[in-house]
């Protein structure tokens, strides 16, 4: 069981923390929404679950529960840019169909 | 590819429901646009990587031009290249006819209030001009957001009056924008800094941008920002600090009005790299061409850009300080002075403000962004993407609002520096028997006679029902919204017959005649008040004549004979003579006591009539 961060996605994490000046790392998670039936989370951590397990891969801190580990396990989170576009990817191995847009998915 | 950011904790959108929300700040030199992402708001770049978009806008037969391109233009095309249009919008052409002067622009003869400017695509107004700034501002931001704003917030300068601020609302609803609401600069500026969330306190906002010096006084209370006081100079900005450089180097190149508005442009050009250079090094060089065709280079040192620049500093500084009293301040209850605008990199200009408040001020997040990053923060949370992070932000008017009166006397509903949103009313009522309407004239300033003020709407309230002077009931209400726009209503209390009239673009005001307006109400306060007195005494003395003529037709053949008839009439002109020729309110008083008395016997006559005539025809019994 192992969640990954791209070189780039670790340092964007890290600003993106340094910025917000508090917070102890990212969570990812999945919760049941969008067009395709799954859509992923992301969102700082300040407070840590009971059910949380937490990950530390290139120095920063990433929080996922139990629940979405299933779902997310083996993803590597990326960050990419394109055009003017920028923003974190999840490089999900589970996903078996994704909505055009990529927001949501079903594994 | 979907691309995603981090949200705060409980906070991450369903797919698809994301609002976006942008700040834009749409200034006279340069336009940027903002937006919340990943809880860190930024300013958004174009293609190149550049987030200033210079707010110049170039008409060509095949289309519309903005930004860099336009303005690069500017000296080839000058008619149909139109920059620092923000001094336009919502002006009338009278403001205008006094700018034109200085602007290379064809202004189209219209019966219209609002200003055309010829080009080759036609002819614009400033209002369509300012929207195609925001059309390229909004591309960018759908672009890099990933989707159309749901809404914006744009920023105007606290000065901004009525007419202003409902040009800049139509230029972004003439873009496609939702404007959520606008905001004043300095206001978005602090809220950058994050003034809003620290402890309570006096700050000021220092903005000197490219045409325009503004100050602006803030009191954060209880989490509310109150806008103190404003002041400023329309006519002043880093343009002056390169006209400056520019002038120096015409004197030390020996070059006289020979130079040619084209030359003159490329010289401004190269004064402005020198003055950013001088930001960072020593000296700067400059190059020019010479209207022979000859080349000039030349050496300016920060000392003698210190010297050519100081006069300029130094007017900010006294605008500073009548803001200051305006909000009845010291500079050292000031707790932090924001800088603003790009100028504000000068390190003279720094040394100074910061001499002036004794205190460093604020320069960590780029000037020239630091007001669209606060319009963005201001979005995000009326965008409703931050819950319980709500932001209520204060501002005032900056001038006195209120209605003309009998004898062209103003009354004041609304006063000045009142914070807004507002509604204020005021009871008024009629000045002659069965009066059934009644024009509203609605004036803003400070000075005591509607001639010296300026007039913003006029409307009428009809159908009051027929009563004795006096006796009807008209409340007048004044609303400033939130975006300091204007509504004024009047409704007959018995009836409920009602008016109203909202103060669309007319013509505005600069802030210069703003301060103007402000200062000749100061040095004229004493000979207003002696007009205030004499028109009320005309007024009062006017009330006098009306009731005696009025008692004179219903009565004044029963009651007196020919010669005290003759008697009243001849007090009654003599009153009138007075009245058209006096100037000195102490002698309309007089005549007007002096009728009184001849009249006294008439009165006491008219009174026992009255009793008689009500008395007639009853027993005592029924009076007990």
């Amino acid at each position: 069981m192992a969640i990954t961060l791209s070189d780039m996605a670790a340092e964007r994490v890290r600003r993106f923390l340094d910025n917000r000046g508090s917070g102890i790392g990212v969570r990812l998670g999945v919760k049941t929404s969008g067009c395709s039936g799954m859509a992923y989370v992301m969102e700082f951590v300040d407070q840590l679950n009971e059910d949380d397990v937490v990950f530390d891969d290139k120095g920063v801190k990433v929080i996922i529960d139990e629940k979405s580990l299933v779902c997310l396990d083996g993803t590597e989170l990326d960050y990419a840019r394109e055009g003017l576009n920028e923003g974190f990817v999840f490089n999900n191995p589970n996903v078996k169909d994704q909505c055009g847009c990529g927001e949501s998915f079903t594994v | 590819m979907a691309f995603l950011q981090i949200a705060e904790p409980g906070q991450s959108d369903a797919p698809h429901e994301r609002r976006l929300a942008v700040g834009i700040d749409l200034g006279t030199t340069n336009s940027l646009v903002a937006a919340v992402r990943s809880g860190v708001a930024g300013t958004l770049p174009d293609e190149q990587g550049c987030c200033l978009l210079p707010s110049v806008v170039r008409y060509t037969s095949q289309g519309v031009i903005v930004g860099d391109e336009a303005r690069a233009a500017a000296s080839k095309d000058p008619h149909n290249t139109i920059a620092s249009v923000k001094r336009l919008i919502g002006r009338g052409i009278e403001d205008v006819e006094t700018l034109a002067d200085r602007l290379p622009y064809e202004f189209v003869d219209t019966d219209s209030a609002v200003p055309r400017l010829r080009t080759v695509a036609g002819d614009v107004t400033p209002v369509e001009v300012s929207a195609e700034i925001l059309k390229v501002l909004a591309k960018r931001a759908e672009a890099t957001l990933g989707g159309p704003p749901t809404g914006v917030v744009i920023t105007v300068p606290a000065y901004f009056d009525d007419a202003q601020r409902q040009a800049s609302k139509d230029a972004a609803k003439l873009a496609g924008l939702h404007v959520f609401r606008l905001l004043n600069e300095p206001t978005a500026a602090a809220v950058a800094y994050g003034l809003d969330r620290g402890a309570e306190g006096v700050h000021a906002i220092y903005d000197l941008g490219g045409g325009t010096f503004d100050i602006s006084i803030l009191r954060l209370n209880k989490g509310v920002f109150e806008v103190l006081a404003t002041g400023g100079d329309s006519a002043l900005g880093g343009d002056d600090f390169d006209r400056a450089i520019a002038e120096w180097v015409l004197g030390q190149a020996g070059i006289g009005s020979e130079a040619s508005p084209c030359h003159l442009r490329e010289l401004m050009g190269r004064a402005r790299v020198a003055k950013e250079v001088l930001s960072e090094q020593e000296s700067a060089d400059i190059e020019v061409t010479l209207p022979d065709g000859a080349r000039w280079a030349g050496r300016i040192d920060r000392d003698t850009f210190n010297q050519l620049v100081d006069p300029l500093i130094r007017r900010t500084i006294t605008a500073c300080r009548r803001a200051l009293r305006d909000a009845g301040v010291r500079p050292e209850d000031i707790e932090d002075v924001v800088m603003v605008g790009g100028s504000t990199r000068a390190l003279r200009v720094r040394e100074k403000v910061g001499e002036f408040f004794s205190t460093g001020p604020l320069v960590d997040i780029d000037p020239d962004k630091v007001v669209a990053i606060g319009a963005a923060l201001q979005a995000d949370v009326l965008a409703g993407n931050r819950p319980g992070g709500e932001m209520l932000l204060l501002d005032v008017i900056p001038l006195s609002l209120g209605i003309e009166t009998m004898g062209g006397l103003v009354e004041k509903i609304v006063p000045r520096n009142t914070t807004i949103p507002v509604a204020r009313a005021q009871e008024f009522t009629t000045f002659k028997d069965g009066q059934i309407a009644m024009a509203i004239h609605v004036v803003q300033g400070e000075r005591e006679l509607v001639a010296d003020n300026r007039s913003l709407a006029r409307f009428e309230l009809r159908g009051i029902p027929p009563m004795v002077a006096g006796a009807a009931r008209i409340r007048v209400t004044f609303s400033v919204d939130a975006d300091g726009l204007l509504h004024v209503e009047a409704e007959e209390l018995s009836q409920g017959v009602r008016a109203s009239v909202e103060v669309k673009p007319s013509y505005g005001l600069t802030d210069e005649e703003i301060t103007g307006m402000l200062k000749t109400s100061i040095e004229h306060a004493g000979e207003d008040m002696v007009a205030r007195v004499l028109a009320e005494q005309r007024v009062e003395a006017a009330r006098v004549i009306e009731a005696l003529q009025a008692a004179l037709t219903a009565d004044g053949d029963e009651l007196l004979d020919d010669e005290e008839r003759q008697r009243i009439e001849q007090a009654l002109v003599s009153l009138q003579a007075t009245v058209e020729t006096a100037t000195d309110a102490d002698e309309i008083r007089r005549a007007t006591e002096e009728l009184e008395k001849t009249c006294e016997f008439y009165v006491e006559r008219r009174m026992n009539s009255n009793i008689r005539n009500a008395m007639a025809g009853h027993k005592v019994g029924e009076f007990e």
